[in-house]
């Protein structure tokens, strides 16, 4: 009878539907990988203990799923009670054993013949809410997919493809909502996020990122400029169960390179904004880069944490942003509590009391162009960090010594159309494919980058030969995955930044890693070149 | 009188006011633009199509630099020039390229023949010891089959007199010890976080494990000697026009 209810507990277990209180308390089922960034926290972090510094070494290889799509692979798969559901770019889904990588069904979605996103076809990742998927497409629309057979249930078109608007994140579910944001920044589209009723696919509330006339912010943009200001919304956001917000990175005013027919701080763009998740109505917002013109995005994924902070406890969220700061926020707030370079910078010196940040008068995008520190890639960019509580430290992704010169030219608005106004040149190799047997003592190079949050100090730091891509995941046990353009997967010691152990993928690692665990067992996932790899310890 | 020349074709780029400014790394990457895209029309001395001198400033059309990226990006119709699949910054490292290597005086050494110059590259100055041209010589320094199509007289010039003026990064040369066995040159081909790629002095492809060494350097230096008082005036001259008539073979 015991066994009986066991057994029958164990069967409910299986097959629970995915509730949102389960997404929530992500963090008390570390087997699954319930969001793209492992919980709504967006520390990219598990308490799954198997792998260790000692043992990582004996990770070996489970399966390989080799993508029919040549683009890039960026995507974080996730992870229900031993099925996988991750994306095949550009807005494919499938459903595959996360044990084998046998693949239950696979969805495939025809994408408008209008759809042109810039910086790749692709798809980040899906979200669940119950028994149903969710994915935002490169045309603009949310689909639902019932999570047991791949049939679509609903579509929603959101955007107008034609007009630049795109999905590229992978979507996130907050109580009976699903959120997405637009990208098409390029294309001088006017952002904006919103909210579908995830039952009918019915619009909720949207957030335009760039306020309308008789909004505040609005006397940020010049004339009609905020009518095509780009700040798109190209990574996942966040949501703090507590205040009932919810946390997005705004991408940057458009034209991206000639900041003159657009004077003013250009709100939101190239900011975080925090959100009432029920009505999408802003309760603050921090703006890390006013009037940019170095496509600084704030394309990052808010990390949330309650930490010490100057001796008390605090409710933070911790950035570290394209721009080349690392930021400390209070997330109940907005409060500015620190900001400070973790690569070179030459943009700014400084913030104000309010924590503004002082711009260096000739840093300005210029007809003969001008040298900035970082360049048009950034710090960092909108790769996953990771935050561990249990090293209490924030690993960054980094590109140092960095620079772009940057070209302004003239543009005119033309719907659709590429609205840019100039352009970056390098000044260094910077990401030139091929052999690199190019490079400088000083030039440019990639590093995983480990800062204390609570100074802003760079703890250690793992130089790479190349740049990388590629996000971070840590673990309980201070095992930190990651990996780089040179197509080595890799696992460092997250207390000291000591090399573990390496993979050669044979590709970029440009997707964040993630980890899971089916009947007893720990996995690593992580997408390179257009491939997804799983390892798990030798047995 | 040569000087006056130099002077005055500066005088038309200066004249050809650049109205932007252009980083090292913008001459570099349109020196290879202009190699992959232009080259083969117009010469490594710009000036193969009649009435054209893409160094000297002497356009059909072109009157600014924006003309110029205009018509590497849109072509010419109705002439031999098509439209080049380039965005506005790619056309714009050309013109960078064009108005750096306007810059550089021409050659000196005239007069050369080719063939004695061949003879010379593989007998007298030992040039195969480390170079290959026309299928003979070693793969451990720059291949020069093509250099032709990549340089013009006046820099090959300047790199017989003065070869570490410039080494291509990717030309240079590493040094390293290994923990067991003897020291390796050779040819930097690529690296990584972790490993190295050569060619060593018997044109062996070798990689190399970083932790397994006890040490590495990439040498700045070129290892090719000066040969401004190794050969004649003349010599010389045959050797640069060797190696100007030098344009690869399509495979």
């Amino acid at each position: 009878m015991k066994n009986c209810a066991l057994l029958l507990m164990a069967l409910a277990a299986a097959n629970a539907q995915v509730t949102f209180d389960r997404i929530v308390n992500a963090a008390k089922e570390p087997q699954n990988w319930l969001t793209y960034s492992g919980g709504f926290a967006s520390q990219r972090y598990s308490t799954l203990n198997q792998i260790t510094p000692e043992n990582v070494k004996n990770l070996e290889l489970q399966w390989i799923f080799q993508s029919r799509s040549l683009e890039r692979y960026e995507a974080t798969p996730l992870v229900v009670d031993g099925v996988m559901y991750t994306v095949q770019n550009p807005d494919d889904v499938m459903a595959m054993d996360a044990v084998t990588g046998r693949i239950y069904w696979t969805y495939s979605y025809q994408n408008s013949p209008d759809a042109r996103p810039c910086c790749g076809r692709l798809s980040r990742g899906v979200a669940i809410l119950g028994e149903t998927l969710f994915i935002g497409t490169i045309d603009a629309h949310v689909v639902a997919l019932d999570a047991k057979s791949g049939k679509p249930l609903w579509n929603s078109k959101v955007g107008d493809p034609e007009k630049g608007y795109a999905i590229t994140h992978a979507p996130l579910i907050v109580k009976d909502k699903v959120i997405v944001g637009m990208a098409g920044g390029e294309y001088g589209i006017r952002g904006y996020i919103l909210a579908l009723d995830t039952k009918t696919g019915k619009e909720a509330w949207r957030f335009y990122t760039i306020p309308g006339p008789g909004e505040p912010g609005h006397e940020s943009w010049q004339g009609d400029s905020w009518q095509h200001g780009g700040a798109s919304v190209w990574v996942t956001g966040s949501y703090d169960p507590e205040s009932n917000l919810t946390f997005w990175g705004i991408g940057n005013p458009g034209p991206d390179w000639n900041g003159d027919n657009r004077a003013g701080d250009n709100l939101y763009a190239c900011s975080v904004v925090a959100l009432d998740a029920d009505t999408g109505k802003l309760k603050w917002y921090y703006q890390f880069s006013p009037h940019d013109e170095f496509d600084y995005d704030a394309t990052q994924v808010p990390v949330l944490a309650d930490i010490q902070w100057q001796g008390r406890p605090r409710k933070v969220m911790m950035w570290a942003n394209r721009n080349g700061l690392f930021y400390v926020l209070d997330r109940q707030s907005g409060q500015f509590l620190s900001g400070k370079p973790f690569v070179k910078v030459n943009w700014m010196n400084g913030f104000d009391e309010r924590g503004r940040p002082m711009k260096v008068p000739t840093a300005a995008s210029s007809k003969t162009g001008t040298l900035i520190y970082p360049g048009n890639q950034g710090g960092t960019n909108w790769y996953s960090p990771s935050y561990s509580p249990h090293t209490g430290l924030f690993y960054i992704p980094t590109w140092d010594n960095y620079s772009s010169l940057y070209v302004k030219q003239d543009q005119d608005f033309v719907e659709g159309r590429t609205f840019a106004g100039g352009g970056p040149r390098n000044t260094g190799p910077a990401t030139k494919a091929g052999n690199q047997n190019f490079r400088a003592e000083d030039d440019i190079y990639g590093a995983v980058r480990a800062i204390d949050p609570k100074t802003g100090e760079k703890k250690w730091e793992f130089k790479m030969a190349d740049v990388t891509e590629a996000g971070i995941l840590t673990t309980a046990t201070d095992v930190l995955f990651t990996g780089g353009h040179e197509g080595y997967f890799f696992a460092l010691d997250a207390r000291d930044g000591k090399l573990l152990w390496k993979a050669p993928l044979g590709g970029e690692v440009r997707s964040g890693p993630m980890t899971y665990m089916v009947n007893g067992r720990q996995y690593i996932g992580v997408d390179a070149g257009n491939s997804l790899f799983v390892w798990a310890l030798r047995q | 009188m040569k000087r006056a020349i130099v002077f005055i074709s500066i005088l038309t780029a200066a004249a050809l006011q650049a109205q932007h400014e252009y980083a090292a790394a913008d001459v570099e990457n349109g020196g290879r633009q202009y190699i992959n895209n232009c080259v083969y029309c117009h010469g490594p001395e710009g000036d193969q199509i009649p009435g054209v001198d893409l160094l000297h400033g002497k356009f059909k059309r072109a009157v600014s630099d924006d003309d110029i990226v205009q018509i590497i990006r849109n072509g010419v119709p109705g002439t031999g020039m098509p439209a080049q699949n380039m965005n506005e910054n790619q056309a714009r490292t050309i013109v960078a390229y064009l108005r750096s290597a306007a810059a550089v005086p021409a050659s000196t050494l005239t007069g050369g023949d080719p063939a004695r110059g061949k003879a010379l590259f593989e007998g007298k100055g030992a040039c195969t010891m480390c170079h290959r041209a026309s299928g003979a010589g070693s793969r451990t320094g720059p291949d020069l089959s093509d250099i032709g199509m990549q340089r013009r007289a006046a820099e090959l010039e300047k790199s017989l007199f003065d070869p570490g003026a410039e080494v291509l990064p990717q030309y240079r040369f590493v040094q390293l010890t290994p923990k067991n066995g003897p020291a390796v040159t050779g040819r930097l081909l690529n690296q990584d976080t972790f490993t190295l790629q050569v060619i060593d002095s018997q044109e062996r492809l070798r990689t190399f494990v970083i932790s397994d060494l006890r040490g590495y350097s990439v040498l700045k230096d070129s290892r090719m000697p000066s040969y401004k008082d190794k050969l004649s005036r003349q010599e010389l001259a045959d050797i640069v026009s060797y190696l100007v008539s030098l344009k690869g073979v399509k495979p």
